[in-house]
């Protein structure tokens, strides 16, 4: 369990997260939504004692991180920066880590296996893959066997193979009754594996519900229809929550009412239809809803000075 | 809350300073730099000493009578401690700032939260080895450039004889407060351009360049400069312009534990 109340970091004149609080529950995979420059992987180093809050808390387990006597066992994280020694081999460098807690031997050897790095355990880490990399520091992560698990863009770079894994990874700590939390700038990535989602942009939070919900909110309904007598069927089903545009290709596009609603008002006045389509806005669109006002970087607008660090007030 | 039923070893752990040090003993023993570094600095004690030695005893039948009074064997043997210094302060600014060049100190952050521990940890890992490797070192360069003057009999020591001891004992002590005054120096710079120039700095190019200043300053201050307190320990110059022995290599102790407290300080406050 994750708890930040308040959670506030200044860098110099720049806030990267303003006012965070939110908790992380534990049986469930919680994906953490922002675009790039948002403020995730600060909030993560926030949880990890990495770097100091300018204000507010962050408890793993009830307690700040840093205060824990076996830390690597309340959390295990991976980080999106890369954080091995290049010239250390694998199996060194868990082992380095491993002794910090007093986690046996086997353990490491145990973890190499379930992470598929037997056979480059001895290399030096230099000349590991992304993939490899990323293997490694799931080891890494779940070396201590931690209730918690912090993972920043666990998929980025990998191949197919190596994300399946990864999000099967995911739902089986958090079926284990882990807390699992994830961070991704991927919509369609967090709806594969994350139940939970807490979206931030500019360091503030913008939602805190179930995926369900938020491609529930988020998404515009429309009905794709297309129909030789287009103009009356128009007349027939626009009204006051209904509106009906027409779309490049000819086709209307109707929202407000269901497909089998204006499959219905056809029937009723003999339209032939070609066409009749609902179409749900893709994730990556009711994402891009959601966090439209809260990129760092928008296109620079006319007129508008470059100004990337605004604080609001 | 776990579903899964938890192994034993589970309920031993935690973090504990000296499995701190066995972490930092794997570390610093698994890089290859170390393992060069070290080399290098083991040879370069030995085999310069041996060449000083060599050079000594080719050209000693053609030195004047003053050259020859000059000449003194403990400088011979201990010529290399020198030199090795160089490696040593690299080493020992790398054992620190290479994890801040590849990111590994986020790792140790998170498996060590309080800090302090590695901290500790690194320079008493760190001077052990440099002692348990240059002690020896010394020893030997001391017997192979005996070894080499040995028809010459002025230049004849006995190990036992008066502060010989202190002098090899004192360089390989030297070797090893130099790699923590270099280490602390590396968690102060957090990258290794920064953590070696200012080592190099400190050592090697303020000493000379207090030969500018009026002589009464550079007397007043040259004795007080970390390299040339910390060398005093096995330096055979005595009389003015030199602390006693110890009391020079005290001070430089002094540094160190000064730099090791001000790289502390900053590793708890500063963020990862």
């Amino acid at each position: 369990m994750i708890e930040a109340i308040g959670l506030t970091k200044q860098y110099g004149a720049t806030r990267a997260v303003e006012g965070l609080t939110f908790t992380v529950q534990p049986g469930i995979v919680t994906g953490f939504l922002g675009p790039n420059g948002a403020g995730k992987s600060t909030t993560m180093r926030l949880i990890l004692g990495l770097d100091r809050a300018t204000s507010g808390t962050v408890t793993v387990n009830g307690k700040p991180y840093r205060e824990h006597a076996a830390p690597l066992h309340e959390v295990g994280a991976l980080l999106e920066a890369r954080s091995v020694h290049t010239g250390r081999s694998a199996y060194n460098h868990l082992i380095a880590l491993a002794q910090t807690h007093g986690v046996p031997r086997s353990r490491v050897n145990e973890l190499i296996d379930a992470v598929g790095l037997r056979e480059v355990a001895r290399k030096r880490v230099g000349g590991f893959s992304l993939g490899m990399g990323q293997r490694l520091g799931i080891a890494a992560a779940l070396l201590a066997d931690p209730r918690t698990v912090i993972l920043d863009e666990p998929v980025n770079g990998l191949d197919p193979e190596g994300i399946q894994w990864i999000r099967n990874l995911l739902k089986h700590l958090a079926s284990e009754g882990r807390t699992v939390f994830v961070s991704s700038h991927l919509m369609s990535e967090m709806a594969q594996t994350a139940e939970h989602l807490i979206v931030i942009g500019r360091g503030r939070l913008i939602a805190n519900l179930s995926v369900e919900e938020f491609l529930r909110q988020a998404s515009r309904n429309i009905v794709r229809v297309r129909s030789p007598q287009a103009a009356a069927l128009r007349e027939e089903i626009v009204g006051p929550d209904v509106t009906v545009t027409l779309a490049a290709d000819g086709a209307l596009e109707v929202s407000g009412l269901t497909a089998e609603q204006i499959g219905e008002a056809a029937a009723r006045r003999s339209f032939v239809l070609h066409e009749l389509t609902p179409e749900r806005a893709s994730l990556e669109e009711a994402f891009m809803d959601v966090t439209r006002d809260a990129v760092e970087f928008h296109a620079p607008a006319t007129g508008e000075p470059h100004a990337p660090d605004q604080v609001p007030a | 809350m776990s579903v899964i039923e938890a192994p034993p070893w589970e309920r031993g752990l935690r973090v504990t300073q000296p499995r701190v040090v066995a972490s930092e003993w794997t570390k610093l023993h698994s890089l290859r730099s170390t393992r060069w570094s070290m080399l290098v600095a083991v040879i370069l004690t030995i085999g310069l000493s041996a060449l000083f030695a060599f050079a000594t005893s080719d050209r000693w039948n053609r030195m004047g009578p003053r050259e020859q009074a000059n000449r003194h064997p403990l400088d011979i043997a201990l010529g290399g401690v020198l030199l090795s210094q160089l490696a040593i302060g690299v080493l020992g600014v790398l054992v620190i700032s290479g994890e801040y060049s590849t990111g590994m100190i986020r790792s140790t952050i998170a498996a060590v939260p309080r800090r302090l521990p590695v901290l500790w940890a690194k320079a008493a890992v760190f001077a052990t080895v440099t002692f348990c490797l240059m002690l020896p070192a010394v020893v030997a360069a001391f017997f192979a450039s005996q070894a080499i003057v040995d028809h010459i009999e002025p230049l004849r020591l006995s190990f036992t004889g008066p502060a010989v001891l202190r002098n090899v004992v004192g360089g390989a002590l030297y070797l090893t407060a130099i790699g923590v005054f270099a280490l602390a120096l590396g968690a102060i710079a957090r990258n290794t351009a920064g953590g070696i120039s200012s080592f190099v700095a400190i050592i090697f190019v303020i000493p000379p360049l207090l030969d500018i200043l009026p002589s009464n300053w550079e007397n007043a201050i040259s004795p007080y400069l970390p390299s040339n307190a910390g060398s005093d320990v096995f330096g055979i110059r005595t009389g003015s312009g030199h602390l006693s022995p110890w009391a020079g290599f005290g001070l430089f102790v002094g540094y160190t534990a000064f730099a090791l407290a001000t790289a502390a300080v900053l590793l708890v406050r500063r963020d990862t």
